[in-house]
């Protein structure tokens, strides 16, 4: 039932959620710590797992697969709820501390892509 | 006919979520219209459907006055629901599926030193920045050099360091900035990066960390690299939440 699927995704991020709020709360940081990042490899370890142990039916699977195909519509609606106004209003220092920051990140993309493959 | 008008907000108003649905559904179909008419397939449509998205963010702002872009117009409410956090992290969860397990092992360790580099940098970056525009407090250079980190790193600095609402607002400012370029600027970029792979994509979600901008950056660029960079980037608003208000805070403190 495509339910499961569904529900085994939502679990995949309540766990996801609740191990990162503790994580926060235990280093006393005022923020979710990787909790997204935890439901996903929660759901990235099943889905491996259940390809060996146990198969997931295919209707199943569609539960989940609907939610991923749903991405880039919810992309799109949170990029229409920004407050575009006030990145763009706020003055000179913010945009060039934005711009600045993403301009060096994007920078540092391929030099750190490459210590990795050295390393793997 | 002004009865019919009537009945048409109210049902929309009442159905916001559906109506968000519609609202979503058009603008992407008019996108991926435009990217095949005006662009031949070369912008990728869902790129097109971000930056409109965007904009039309700006004027809803424009004429409303409010904060949340078209979802402070009554009728678009609804797309402050399906574009929230909660939607947001449900469907990026979602994109995991799948997901090659092997790749994420191997950049694993790459992936944990771009995300604390990512947050020294950008700290970096927006406290130089600061202190260009006459800022010379530690507390207020360290917020703004937070907020460039992203627009919950700031103010959660802000606020653990006392920082006045004005540097608060700045450093908000700051990091929504970012996650707008990001945005928008990745698929122009990705190809000069070297970003068409998981583990280069692992390092740009750390890098970037922001994670709505890494989440459309990379939805606009290739989908199939979605899980790999959300993540890494959602691991970094908790590093910088860690890092910035002590470690990096300090630091400023001793050099300034």
């Amino acid at each position: 039932m495509v339910i499961f699927g569904v529900a085994l995704l939502a679990v995949c991020m309540l766990a996801g959620m609740i191990s990162g709020e503790a994580i926060g709360r235990l280093i006393g940081v005022d923020a979710n710590v990787g909790g997204v990042g935890i439901a996903m490899l929660l759901l990235i370890m099943l889905s491996n797992l259940s390809r060996e142990r146990w198969q997931l039916n295919v209707t199943t699977e569609s539960g989940v697969r609907f939610w991923s195909a749903m991405y880039i519509p919810i992309v799109v609606a949170m990029a229409a709820k920004q407050n575009v106004i006030a990145a763009v209003s706020s003055g000179w220092l913010a945009v060039i501390a934005g711009v600045l920051a993403v301009v060096v990140s994007f920078a540092l993309v391929p030099v750190l892509s490459r210590i990795g493959r050295r390393d793997g | 006919m002004a009865e019919l008008q009537d009945i048409l907000t109210s049902v929309l108003t009442r159905n916001g979520l559906i109506t968000a649905f519609v609202f979503v559904g058009l603008l992407m179909a008019f996108s991926y219209w435009l990217s095949a008419r005006l662009t031949g397939g070369r912008l990728e449509g869902s790129a097109i459907a971000i930056t409109l998205g965007l904009v039309l963010a700006y004027f809803g702002g424009l004429y409303t006055g409010g904060s949340k872009g078209v979802a402070d117009l009554p009728l678009l409410a609804g797309v402050a629901l399906l574009g929230g956090a909660m939607f947001r992290d449900f469907a990026i969860v979602a994109t995991a599926f799948g997901a090659d397990l092997s790749a994420i092992r191997q950049a694993g360790l790459v992936g944990a030193v771009s995300i604390v580099l990512g947050v020294v940098v950008s700290f970096a970056v927006g406290a130089c920045v600061a202190l260009a525009f006459g800022y010379t407090d530690a507390v207020s250079v360290s917020t703004i050099g937070a907020g460039a980190a992203t627009y919950i790193v700031g103010p959660v600095t802000g606020t653990a360091l006392g920082a006045g609402s004005d540097v608060i607002a700045l450093s908000v400012a700051a990091g929504l900035v970012k996650s707008v370029l990001v945005m928008v600027g990745t698929p122009f970029v990705a190809p000069l990066i070297g970003l068409n792979n998981p583990q280069s994509a692992m390092v740009y979600g750390g890098l970037m960390g922001t994670t709505s901008g890494v989440a459309g950056g990379l939805a606009a660029t290739d989908p199939k690299l979605v899980p790999y960079g959300a993540m890494t980037a959602t691991f970094y608003t908790g590093a910088g939440c860690l890092l910035a208000p002590s470690v990096l805070y300090l630091i400023v403190r001793a050099i300034l």
